[in-house]
């Protein structure tokens, strides 16, 4: 059993898992962090980003200015934004057989997988990770392919050229794998390879393995799944959360007896408390929006921003904000806040009980309703005739390099009445913000991840008590701005094992066993013989037949009559013969009671020798010695076979046949 | 006894005596033996009982019987123990009934004797019989005190716990009458019921199962606790021996109760403990518990008042050493001297606070409350290591926050138990802020500005925790840099101030309604202190906190309302309000006047009416220029929307305006005080006849008048002081008028006479003030005070009601009964 790590993110993973004779890749989690090297793309024209210098060495040599742009001291990449993908050449990926998805932010490389490696298998997913993972794709292809960019940098790739290049771009890693977003033609072929399953649900892989999707209360839809066979488990675990929000709760239980557990997808910001996170945003907004500043919060389409409007929902009247206007704008900002409403199966137990009063499950319904909260696909159209201000803006991409929210920085930037809100905790604001200084306007950062912290993982741990633990080698020490949190790293028994990108593990268990089937006419014929109370044995002679990974006994042909005549060969004949077995001896024999017999038998001067293994009985007139171990008996005498038969006589009466 | 009960108790004895009829309720027979107690005070139980034979009939029925329900054998035991308790009627009684009752043949052998109230009452009648040596005699001879014994282990731990009492009663009585004066050195020669007891105890001592060992000792806390006779060095010179040997033992049985034994011991003023050995006995349990066991008994030896410097050090020591530990697991350099130099007991120290989370929560909680109430006590230890206790804090405080980098590895597993953890955020800054009492070397004082002020920001700070933080804040910023005649804040104060405010913005934003509250209050407590100096005022305009908390007049939860309301109240006092300037802008200012009336006439919750009137009152003894500008109107419009109001709390505060508003205008009160007799009497002003018309016009009177039958007596009792103290300025106003003179008093005596029926609808109409000073003549101000001065219930309280609902309950159960069938 071998795990490839094709990705080193820890919350965007990419695995794959051989096992059994299967191959079945965990997540494809997309790696966008590379986009923060790259410029933004301005939706409305910038002069200032379209101005920005380009970036010279410091010889002056000025080859790379188309290139590179040069904005607070930092450098840029002026291209179409790239993403850093899974690694390809570490494993043949034509050879996965499926793909399991765990959340809809870890399916977005995707595309990437299935439609450029020659991939033939199945993808396996939900049904809410699965629209929603499509609106977080058509989002990105959308914000992308709005903003065309007719130059695609591709010099500073050079290995010897970026070299030259100051941080962070000359340590950006794997820069030649990187890859410009995919159509949404791609998208939607990816999509059509996907299966949609629902938890708990048993589905067969060439009948050697099953994999069962669980809860993991992390977002609508979202899984943690249980690849077994007859005798090995293993859980792999993403993003989780015990966290009350809306998703349905997590369902630890199943994970309990796993030989290997892989634990993926934990909270980026383990020190941050999600309630407090959610008042300080609260608290930052209202004082924002009192001072007469503008509120954007960059974020993704769906997750967070559901149980954000929630509270809203509730802080508002109380915090005199009900005048204040609400704008969701994202190109899947409709069908976002409509899905969340229909999967109800999906949901906490208190959003599906609302149901069937019936009222909407989520809170944001009535803020539309309303008119607090608006929706727009983008800035253009309706929005720039109903837009007031001061208001609170929702809108993507967190990075800060694509989408309206590009516009809102420029706009909103240069007042200090105005707030930016992180609560996405994918990308470092810092970085998020650096083509944008100098910046007047308020940054504030309130991360919001409901993942599991170490505290509840080590107690999960406790509960479910895997045998072994694989996890990304970020969790096994602790933070690095940290270093001294000793609580915040997986802290286990066995320690986790650690992996890291492109790196292959070797799973730390034995098959053991495999389930053989006999069947019924075999087993009629079996006659079981008690050796121990509750344990009974029988001989089964028989041909076992494998096919599509199962095993089974069948009854052995009939000893086949000589032929009668020439004739050709029959098939049956290739059966092998089945030669008439010497009976199987089992027991143990006690030597007093066998040097007993002994002497009944006319044996005298028998001396007993104890031996680490068992005994050793001399019988030292005949020269001759018997020696009886736990699973051996040898009778050692110089020919004299009268002898010996007499003794294999006395010793097998102390032994049951069958 | 009044004749009235007399007449009833026949009738209440019947009910008791009838196994038919049910007393519902347990508190009415409890009321009924208090009563019998009050009237034991003063009457003799013997001519009571003689008087009246139907509680003998009574008593000899259930002896009899026993056919009635436990509670009110209960209650008989109970009732037998109180007559009994004065000799003669224990003569009286003491033949059949009293062995009858407590003997072995009596309650002992009763089925109902299962009942735990059965065996309480038992117990509490033998502790109010026991009050004279004829009763020791009995008790003796009746085997009474074995059963104590036995029901020292009662599965009912009251009964336990009153058998004990009863024994230290038992112990006592004996020895009192046993002694007199000086002490029996031989315990040999004591009396023989004290000699059984306290050789159960020495036995008990001596038991190996630790529920035994615990009952002894609680007995001896008990004697130690009330007795303070010279017989006490004696018993206590017998039963140290066994008791020093329970620390022989592994482990040492029933801790809690052994430490208690020896701080009651070491309380009491008659042993001589150098001879008894007790110190020695403190310091070495001192030094053998664990350090969660240990830290109650160290606060207790340092309360003592007479104990050994060195006993006194090592206690301290004991309380120290969790800080301790937790600097020198934090601290990198050795730098300057921590809090104990020996390392003695310290790993035991650190094994607690490492070996698990709660364990070391506990620890330090404990440890930071017991210093905290040790500060405040004045057997403090002098001198007080101040500043390495303020390290000690800052640094928990701080592990709690996350932002130590630690030195060691167990200040990085501190680091992780502490993360996040409310109750020793909240113990430590309660210590914290009892520490600014100290004085503090600046740059540790900075130290404390920056972590409260983490403390503060912090999104991960709990309401709870900010509430305590703002507290702490608010001692620091008053104690800081203390030179005595200057109550400016430090230049140090001021720059924490400019750092606070902006979070303080943010607080007052929080959704969460609690930490709203606490930032308006901490905000008032601030200008309160500090309205008045500019730089303060400075800081403070410069910030949005005064917009933001006049936002919070509106907020939905009432609690915020009630302290926004404070808070804009004082921010106007001292001139702060939210717009720019006030003085050049007078109908903004006018504005919070009008937004707290509209308050005070429509809010649907009492608390931020409350706070309106408080405030209001406030500016009308200060002289608030919206105040004074029409004192008149102001006063009238209040007066009008609190005469309507529901809450009484809100009424008494509107008395309390007008009687400001009185004494502005008359004067204080005249004082009745008998040491100011021989005072010349100084001259009040009288009041202008002018202004009693206003008073009229107000209506002042109106409105005392409608207090006065308020159906809330403490609102009648305000409003009967305020009409008493009107009277008094006005005794000279007069003419020659008498109540019932003017037609005019003559309606208005007929509107009260039916507002006391209950028909407050009526105005009292436009009035003279004439008539409504005849009217304050005719009323009978001062015995009405002495009614309302009179518990509410004081006639429901009587024994005859007691007596007769009694009677009527159990009436009304018969007519349901009937109702059955």
């Amino acid at each position: 059993m071998k795990l490839y790590c094709l990705s080193g993110h820890p919350t965007l993973p990419c695995n794959v898992l051989k096992f059994k004779s299967t191959t079945i890749m965990l997540d494809c989690g997309l790696d966008m962090t590379s986009t923060l090297n790259f410029l933004p793309l301005p939706l409305v024209q910038s002069p200032r980003l379209s101005n920005l210098p380009g970036w010279s060495l410091k010889d002056g040599n000025a080859f790379l200015d188309k290139e590179l742009k040069e904005c607070s001291g930092h450098v840029f990449v002026d291209s179409v934004p790239e993403f850093c993908l899974p690694e390809t050449e570490l494993i043949d990926l034509s050879t996965v057989d499926v793909i399991l998805i765990s959340n809809y932010h870890c399916m977005m490389a995707l595309p990437y997988i299935t439609e450029h490696t020659g991939f033939t298998g199945t993808v396996y997913a939900t049904e809410p990770t699965m629209q929603i993972g499509r609106l977080l794709m058509e989002e990105l292809v959308n914000f992308i392919e709005r903003v065309p960019k007719a130059q695609s940098a591709s010099l500073w790739k050079n290995k010897d050229i970026q070299r030259l290049l100051p941080s962070p771009l000359k340590d950006a890693v794997e820069v030649s794998t990187w890859r410009r977003c995919y159509t949404m033609q791609e998208v939607n072929s990816a999509l059509s390879k996907i299966q949609l399953v629902g938890y708990s649900q048993k589905i067969e892989l060439f009948g050697a393995v099953q994999v069962t999707p669980l809860s993991s209360g992390y977002a609508l839809g979202s899984s943690n799944w249980i690849i077994q066979s007859h005798y090995e488990k293993v859980s792999y675990v993403s993003g989780s959360s015990l966290l009350t929000t809306h998703p349905q709760p997590m369902d630890q239980a199943s994970l309990k007896n796993s030989d290997v557990l892989v634990l993926t997808g934990l909270t980026q910001i383990p020190t941050a408390n999600p309630d407090g996170m959610v008042g300080e945003f609260c608290s930052n907004l209202a004082l924002t929006v009192r001072n007469g500043g503008n509120v954007l919060v960059p974020c993704y389409p769906s997750g967070v921003i559901y149980d954000l409007l929630e509270c809203l929902y509730q802080y508002i009247d109380s915090a005199g904000l009900s005048n204040i206007p609400f704008y969701f704008i994202s190109p899947v900002a409709n069908s976002s806040l409509e899905f969340s409403q229909i999967f109800a199966e999906w949901l906490c137990h208190n959003k599906q009980s609302k149901v069937y009063l019936p009222e909407p499950p989520f809170p944001h319904a009535e803020l539309i309703q309303t008119n607090k909260l608006k929706h727009y696909p983008s800035i253009h159209g309706d929005f720039s005739n109903d837009f007031r201000q001061p208001c609170v803006v929702f809108t993507g991409h967190p990075s800060l390099r694509f989408g309206d929210v590009v516009h809102f920085m420029e706009l909103w930037g240069k007042s200090s009445l105005n707030t930016v809100i992180f609560t996405e905790p994918d990308f470092s604001y810092l970085e998020a913000l650096a083509p944008y200084q100098p910046l007047a306007m308020k940054c504030i950062y309130c991360p919001i991840d409901t993942r599991l912290n170490f505290i509840q993982v080590s107690k999960l741990l406790k509960e479910v008590q895997p045998l072994h633990v694989v996890c990304p080698e970020q969790y096994t020490q602790p933070p690095p701005a940290q270093s001294h949190r000793m609580d915040l790293m997986i802290d286990c028994q066995p320690p986790a094992m650690s992996y890291r990108r492109a790196e292959v593990l070797a799973l730390p268990f034995k098959r053991r066993y495999e389930k053989i089937e006999i069947m019924p006419e075999l087993a009629d014929s079996l006659v079981p013989m008690e050796i121990k109370p509750g344990i009974s044995l029988a001989t089964v002679s028989a041909v076992l037949h494998t096919k599509d990974n199962k095993h089974v006994l069948q009854p052995p042909p009939r000893p086949t009559q000589p032929p009668s005549s020439k004739k050709r060969k029959r098939v049956s004949e290739d059966v092998p013969d089945c030669k008439v077995l010497k009976p199987l001896l089992s027991g143990s024999i006690p030597v007093e009671q066998f040097v007993q017999t002994l002497e009944k038998h006319g044996f005298s001067d028998i001396k007993v020798e104890d031996t680490a293994k068992g005994h050793i009985v001399l019988l030292q007139e005949a020269e001759t010695l018997i020696q009886i171990e736990e699973d051996s008996t040898h009778i050692i005498c110089d020919n004299d076979e009268t002898l010996r038969v007499r003794l294999r006589d006395l010793v097998l009466r102390f032994l049951q046949k069958f | 006894m009044d004749p009235e009960c007399s007449k009833l108790l026949p009738a209440l004895c019947a009910v008791l005596a009838d196994p038919r009829q049910l007393v519902a309720d347990d508190t009415c027979l409890e009321k009924l033996l208090d009563w019998f107690k009050t009237v034991m005070e003063t009457e003799s139980s013997l001519h009571l009982l003689q008087d009246h034979p139907c509680l003998m009939e009574l008593l000899s029925h259930v002896l009899k019987t026993q056919d009635v329900s436990p509670r009110v054998l209960s209650f008989v035991l109970r009732l037998v123990g109180i007559f009994a308790a004065q000799e003669d009627c224990f003569q009286y009684l003491q033949g059949e009934l009293l062995l009858g009752l407590f003997g072995e043949t009596g309650a002992l052998s009763w089925t109902a004797w299962n009942m735990p109230s059965v065996r309480s009452g038992w117990i509490q009648g033998l502790c109010s019989l026991a009050h004279h040596p004829s009763a020791l005699h009995f008790l003796a001879d009746s085997g009474a005190v074995d059963t104590i014994f036995a029901l020292q282990g009662d599965p009912s731990l009251f009964v336990a716990s009153a058998a004990s009492q009863l024994l230290v009663h038992i112990l006592a009585l004996a020895m009192q009458g046993g002694a007199s004066g000086s002490p029996i050195s031989e315990a040999a020669a004591w009396p023989i019921c004290a000699q059984k007891i306290v050789n159960h105890v020495e036995e008990s001592l001596h038991s190996k199962a630790t529920p035994q060992v615990t009952q002894a000792l609680n007995v001896l806390t008990t004697t130690f606790g009330r007795c303070h006779s010279p017989w006490t060095g004696v018993l206590w010179g017998r039963l140290s021996p066994p008791v020093a040997c329970l620390f022989e033992r592994d482990p040492i049985p029933a801790v809690h109760s052994l430490m208690d034994l020896l701080l009651s011991v070491a309380r009491s003023h008659v042993l001589n403990f150098a001879a008894c050995g007790l110190w020695e006995m403190l310091a070495q349990t001192l030094s053998r518990l664990s350090p969660t066991q240990a830290g109650p008994l160290a606060l207790g030896t340092l309360k003592l008042q007479h104990c050994p410097q060195e006993l006194r050090t090592q206690a301290f020591g004991v309380l120290l050493q969790p800080l301790a530990c937790i600097l020198k697991a934090t601290t990198q350099a050795p730098g300057p001297p921590g809090l104990l130099d020996g390392t003695a007991g310290s790993s035991l120290t650190v094994d607690a606070l490492l070996s698990s989370k709660s364990a070391c929560v506990g620890l330090l909680c404990q440890t930071l409350a017991h210093l905290e109430e040790l500060q405040m006590l004045p057997q403090c230890p002098c001198p007080w290591p101040q500043v390495p206790l303020l390290g000690a804090t800052v640094t928990i405080l701080r592990l709690c926050d996350g932002s130590v980098d630690p030195s060691s590895s167990m200040g990085g597993r501190l680091c992780g138990t502490l993360g996040g953890c409310v109750r020793v955020q909240r113990a430590a800054l309660d210590f914290l802020g009892t520490l600014s009492q100290g004085t503090s070397p600046l740059e540790l004082v900075l130290e404390v500005f920056a972590v409260l002020l983490k403390t503060l920001e912090s999104p991960e700070s709990s309401p709870t925790v900010l509430k305590k933080a703002f507290q702490a804040t608010l001692r620091w910023l008053q104690n800081s840099h203390k030179t005595p005649n200057c109550s400016d804040l430090s230049p140090d104060a001021l720059l924490f101030l400019g750092e606070l405010f902006p979070i303080l913005q943010k607080r007052l934003c929080s959704p969460c309604w609690e930490v709203r509250d606490s930032a308006l209050e901490f905000l008032t407590h601030l200008i309160r202190h500090w309205g008045g100096q500019a730089d303060f005022r400075e800081a403070l305009h410069s910030s949005e906190v005064p917009t933001l908390a006049r936002q919070l007049l509106q907020d939905p939860e009432s609690y915020v309302r009630a302290s926004a309301v404070g808070t804009a109240g004082q921010l106007s006092s001292r001139g702060l309000q939210a717009t720019s300037a006030s003085p050049e802008n007078p109908l903004a200012q006018q504005g919070l006047l009008m937004d707290l009336m509209h308050i005070l006439s429509t809010d649907s919750e009492g608390f931020p009416r409350r706070a309106v009137l408080r405030v209001f009152t406030e500016w009308l003894r200060d002289g608030h220029a919206d105040v004074i500008r029409d004192t008149e109107w102001f006063v009238a419009t209040v007066l009008q929307a609190v005469s309507r109001d529901l809450d009484w709390e809100v009424r008494m505060q509107g008395l309390e305006l007008a009687q400001v508003f009185l004494i502005q205008a008359m004067g204080q009160p005249s004082l009745h005080c008998p040491y100011t007799v021989g005072l010349p009497e100084a001259t009040s002003p009288r009041p202008h006849p002018e202004f009693l018309q206003t008073l009229c016009r107000l209506p002042l009177f109106e409105f005392a008048f409608c207090a006065l039958l308020d159906c809330d007596r403490p609102v009648a009792q305000k409003a009967c002081d305020l009409l008493l103290f009107l009277r008094d300025k006005t005794t000279h106003c007069s003419g020659p008028q008498e109540a019932g003179d003017s037609p005019n008093s003559a309606s208005v005596e007929a509107v009260l006479q039916r507002w006391r029926e209950g028909e407050q609808g009526q105005p009292l109409g436009d009035l003279e003030p004439e008539a409504m000073l005849a009217i304050l003549r005719s009323l009978d101000l001062e015995g009405l005070q002495g009614k309302l001065a009179k518990s509410s219930d004081h006639v429901e309280k009587s024994p005859q009601s007691l007596l007769q609902d009694m009677l009527a309950t159990v009436g009304i159960l018969e007519e349901n009964e009937a109702d059955c069938y």
